[in-house]
């Protein structure tokens, strides 16, 4: 079947969505940016791949009425043990790669003593994460590296403990090792591995109301469709590094103005605040950007800004919403520079000022910067649409409802659940369209 | 068109010409010790070029040079330099060039050391940073001073007071300190003369500009343009040299219309007019060539700028009077584009966008540079209303490299471009 792609490119995250020809969207897909915009590109790619694939999974199964009350279910066991099977194949190979650096002749003298403490190390490391896929487990995070890194710092600490090891140098075959393994387009064909992931799955679910063989004909055959990349369309920051010739790339503006269109076509200005932009887009009745301002020469204020108040409180990106929400104050911070809003937040604990008033604050401050670009790009006059990462943070979606009711009074603010993909989700379109030409 | 920046660029003989112009300048500059010619130092933006000569002088514009420096990518350790002087990060970065440039030897491109100016003439023509900028000159050279007011049209016109108040300065201020510093007596006729020739010279340039009607358009009026302003904007406004660059200038562009070619680009001609701007606000000097490949590569031409009118207003129709040698320097002085007010500045970019054909507005706004930047968003938003056309908004600097993020302003431009592009599929789907 034809598909069209939108890659968005940030400087975070990059994000794919594939699409059908009516406009459908068939998969989503996310990864870490890495500093390797072609392997980002490749593995958020492979990822929406995953998502239509299990997709179209759930459009077969469905087909089938005595399976009606459980597709629902086995779609979801088939996601977690697919993501199993590929982190197993990943974890795998992340072993190898350290094996293969343990060798470095620089570790001669402790060359065997290495190669134990990383069968051991991988071993308990195996056994541990794979907990994290079992039905019902919240993963704290989807990428590898998130999941693999802390517990290989944890076992290999006690690993190199237990063996009398330097530390040091597990640590420096791990860094070494992880940017290989990331890097890596999976070497198994997805297909085998979803297969594979569908035998757990039977194993896992017990008696069903059909065949065993009838479950994995459909699912073979949904797998068996050829999904054709018809037209790719990259965006953000790093798409003049796709390997894309020109016509294939638009400015993130655009598609972030058609993306915020299609999923609410009533949108007339739309607010992206991504990890190092603040976008105020103003588009018409059409999803065409009329008008926009962005952050200029500096990002504070932007996605980055939360990331480094995050790293200088020692807490998780996400636990800051959480806590900004608990507060019963808002602390005056400035958002003019990011370095600065972390000296003042280390003078107001250090007056006794409590986190959560100290991080409503913070957030006040961000939205206060996005007010400012949107009313330079002509105000709220509509429907407003807010999408990006911190779109997913509500205290800032708190702090943003209350000073654009304050500024432009009520009127309807959208923000979905994906609208991370937003800007993927515009270039998809713009491929479709430019298909169709 | 070659996309090998490392090959050489490409030029048209007036640029040749000018090139020879500008160095034999500087070697004059350069030279004060044997010649014994007097230095003024003066402003683009009310520019007496006319009266300088009147009086052997030559015309040494700092302005002028901080651009050169920038271009040389020389600007960023001396603007450093003044920042380690004192000078804020704040400061016209033109000033910070100039100072910092006088503590790493005040070389002029040619590599020999700048002479000490004889006469500060300070034209005051909208920025109030010249004046700051002549003070701490006049602490550095300690050499006589003479200051033009020029009074702002504030109400957006030229009254009949302004302009004698101007006159009764150049007559009572201005003539007396030149005839001191040089030692030579005011001759009103070489006056009238240099300003025939000025007159002569402004005719061929208006031409030019307006070339840019065309379609496509033979120029960029913008970063071509800032060649095309330098001989009548700095110390050859007046000469028979200036006269004939303009002529051959002109005949370049004719020849360019008459072969349906685009503009000059440093890497040759360009191919495709797919976007014709307006700009407001002036370049990025330290990544110029930079910044204009972002335009020309996609196709994007300038077709009218209002930096193109710093250093004279002449397309609205003035020129230098030779029968009124004395108030033409005055009106002159008094119509240059800094010493216009908002409304006249939004008139004139409203006009240009109009009579130019042109997709939109795109402002330029220089970091360090009050005196153009404030209001800009204002500007671009009425103008926008006004034309229907969409605007858009970035931020460089004038000589300050840190201040030009290449990335974002390219993020800028390419989703200006393709917003425009994006519109016209809209209407045409529409229609």
């Amino acid at each position: 079947m034809k598909c069209f792609i939108g890659i968005d490119l940030g400087s975070t995250t990059t994000k794919a969505v594939m699409m059908d020809t009516s406009g459908a969207v068939l998969g989503r897909g996310i990864t870490n940016s890495r500093s390797n915009y072609d392997t980002a590109s490749q593995v958020s790619k492979l990822e929406a791949v995953v998502s239509a694939r299990l997709e179209l999974c759930h459009r077969a199964l469905s087909d089938l009425p005595e399976l009606k009350q459980r597709v629902d279910e086995l779609l979801a066991a088939l996601e977690r043990n697919f993501r199993l099977e590929l982190f197993l194949n990943m974890l795998e190979d992340l072993k190898q790669t350290c094996l293969e650096n343990a060798a470095n002749e620089r570790h001669e003298k402790i060359g065997q003593e290495l190669v134990t403490a990383l069968h051991t190390t991988f071993d308990r490391m195996q056994t541990q994460l794979s907990k994290l896929f079992a039905p019902g487990v919240e993963r704290k995070s989807d990428f590898f590296r998130d999941l693999a890194g802390s517990v290989y710092m944890n076992q290999s600490e006690k690993v190199a403990d237990e063996a009398g090891l330097p530390f040091d140098v597990l640590i420096n075959i791990y860094d070494k090792s992880i940017i290989e393994t990331e890097n890596r387009p999976p070497a198994e064909d997805l297909v085998t591995t979803f297969l594979r992931a569908l035998d757990r799955v039977l194993d896992e679910v017990g008696d069903l109301p059909v065949e065993q063989q009838t479950i994995r004909d459909m699912v073979a055959k949904a797998l068996d469709i050829e999904l054709e990349e018809t037209y790719v369309v990259g965006t953000g920051y790093g798409r003049v590094r796709l390997p894309f010739p020109k016509e294939h790339i638009r400015s993130e503006i655009l598609c972030h103005g058609l993306g915020a269109h299609l999923m609410y076509p009533k949108t007339r200005t739309v607010l992206d605040i991504g990890g190092q932009d603040t976008k105020g887009i103003q588009v018409d009745e059409k999803g065409i950007v009329v008008n926009f301002q962005m952050n200029d020469r500096c990002a504070a204020g932007c996605g980055r800004y939360l990331g480094y108040i995050a790293d200088e409180m020692n807490i998780g990106l996400h636990e800051l919403g959480p806590i900004a929400m608990k507060a019963t104050k808002t602390i005056r911070i400035n958002s003019t520079c990011t370095v600065f809003a972390g000296a003042e937040l280390r003078d107001r604990l250090a007056m006794g000022e409590s986190r959560a008033d100290i991080l409503a604050g913070l957030h006040r401050a961000i939205v206060l910067r996005a007010i400012s670009i949107i009313s330079r790009s002509g105000g709220v006059t509509s429907e407003f649409t807010f999408t990006g990462g911190v779109a997913k943070n509500e205290a800032a979606v708190r702090e943003l409802k209350k000073l654009v009711k304050e500024n432009y009074g009520d009127v309807t603010i959208n923000i979905d659940p994906e609208s991370i993909y937003t800007g993927a989700l515009g270039a998809a379109e713009f491929a479709r369209r430019a298909a169709e030409v | 068109m070659n996309t090998n920046s490392q090959t050489e660029v490409i030029k048209d003989s007036s640029m040749l010409l000018q090139k020879t112009m500008i160095a034999e300048n500087y070697d004059e500059l350069t030279n004060t010790e044997e010649t014994g010619k007097k230095i003024s130092a003066t402003f683009v933006p009310g520019n007496l070029n006319e009266l300088v000569m009147c009086f052997d002088m030559l015309n040494n514009l700092p302005e002028i040079n901080a651009i050169n420096n920038g271009m040389r990518k020389k600007s960023g350790a001396m603007v450093m330099q003044a920042e380690k002087q004192g000078h804020s990060e704040d400061v016209c970065t033109y000033v910070k060039a100039d100072i910092g440039s006088m503590s790493r030897g005040n070389l002029a491109p040619n590599g020999k050391p700048m002479p000490s100016p004889d006469l500060l003439l300070l034209s005051y023509t909208g920025c109030f940073t010249f004046m700051k900028w002549f003070e701490l000159l006049r602490h550095e050279y300690g050499c006589e001073t003479a200051m033009l007011h020029v009074p702002y049209e504030g109400d957006g016109v030229v009254t009949q007071n302004m302009r004698d108040y101007v006159v009764k300065q150049l007559k009572e201020v201005v003539i007396p300190a030149l005839e001191k510093v040089s030692g030579v007596k005011f001759d009103i006729d070489r006056l009238r003369e240099n300003l025939r020739n000025s007159a002569r010279a402004e005719d061929d340039f208006v031409w030019v500009l307006e070339s840019a009607k065309n379609k496509p358009s033979p120029i960029d009026a913008y970063f071509g343009g800032v060649y095309y302003i330098g001989p009548i904007f700095t110390a050859f406004r007046g000469t028979d040299k200036a006269v004939e660059y303009y002529q051959l200038l002109r005949k370049e562009i004719e020849q360019r219309i008459t072969e349906g070619k685009g503009p000059i680009t440093p890497e040759g001609d360009m191919q495709d007019e797919r976007y014709r701007l307006v700009v407001e606000g002036p370049p990025n000097w330290t990544n110029f060539r930079e910044f204009w490949k972002m335009f020309y590569e996609d196709g994007a031409v300038v077709v009218a700028s209002t930096y193109t009118k710093v250093g004279g207003v002449y397309d609205l129709g003035f020129r230098h009077d030779p029968d009124n040698p004395i108030e033409t320097l005055a009106d002159y002085c008094l119509g240059c584009y800094t010493n216009r007010n908002l409304s006249q500045r939004v008139d004139m970019l409203e006009n240009y966008v109009n009579d130019y054909q042109a997709d939109g507005l795109l402002i330029n706004s220089i970091k360090s540079c009050n005196s153009f930047s404030a209001g800009q968003l204002l500007m671009m938003q009425e103008v926008e209303k006004r034309t229907g056309k969409p605007g858009a908004f970035i931020e460089t600097d004038l000589v300050d490299p840190r201040y030009f993020s290449a990335a974002n302003v390219k993020n800028r431009l390419e989703s200006y471009f393709q917003m425009i592009e994006q519109k016209r599929q809209g209407i045409r789907s529409a229609a």
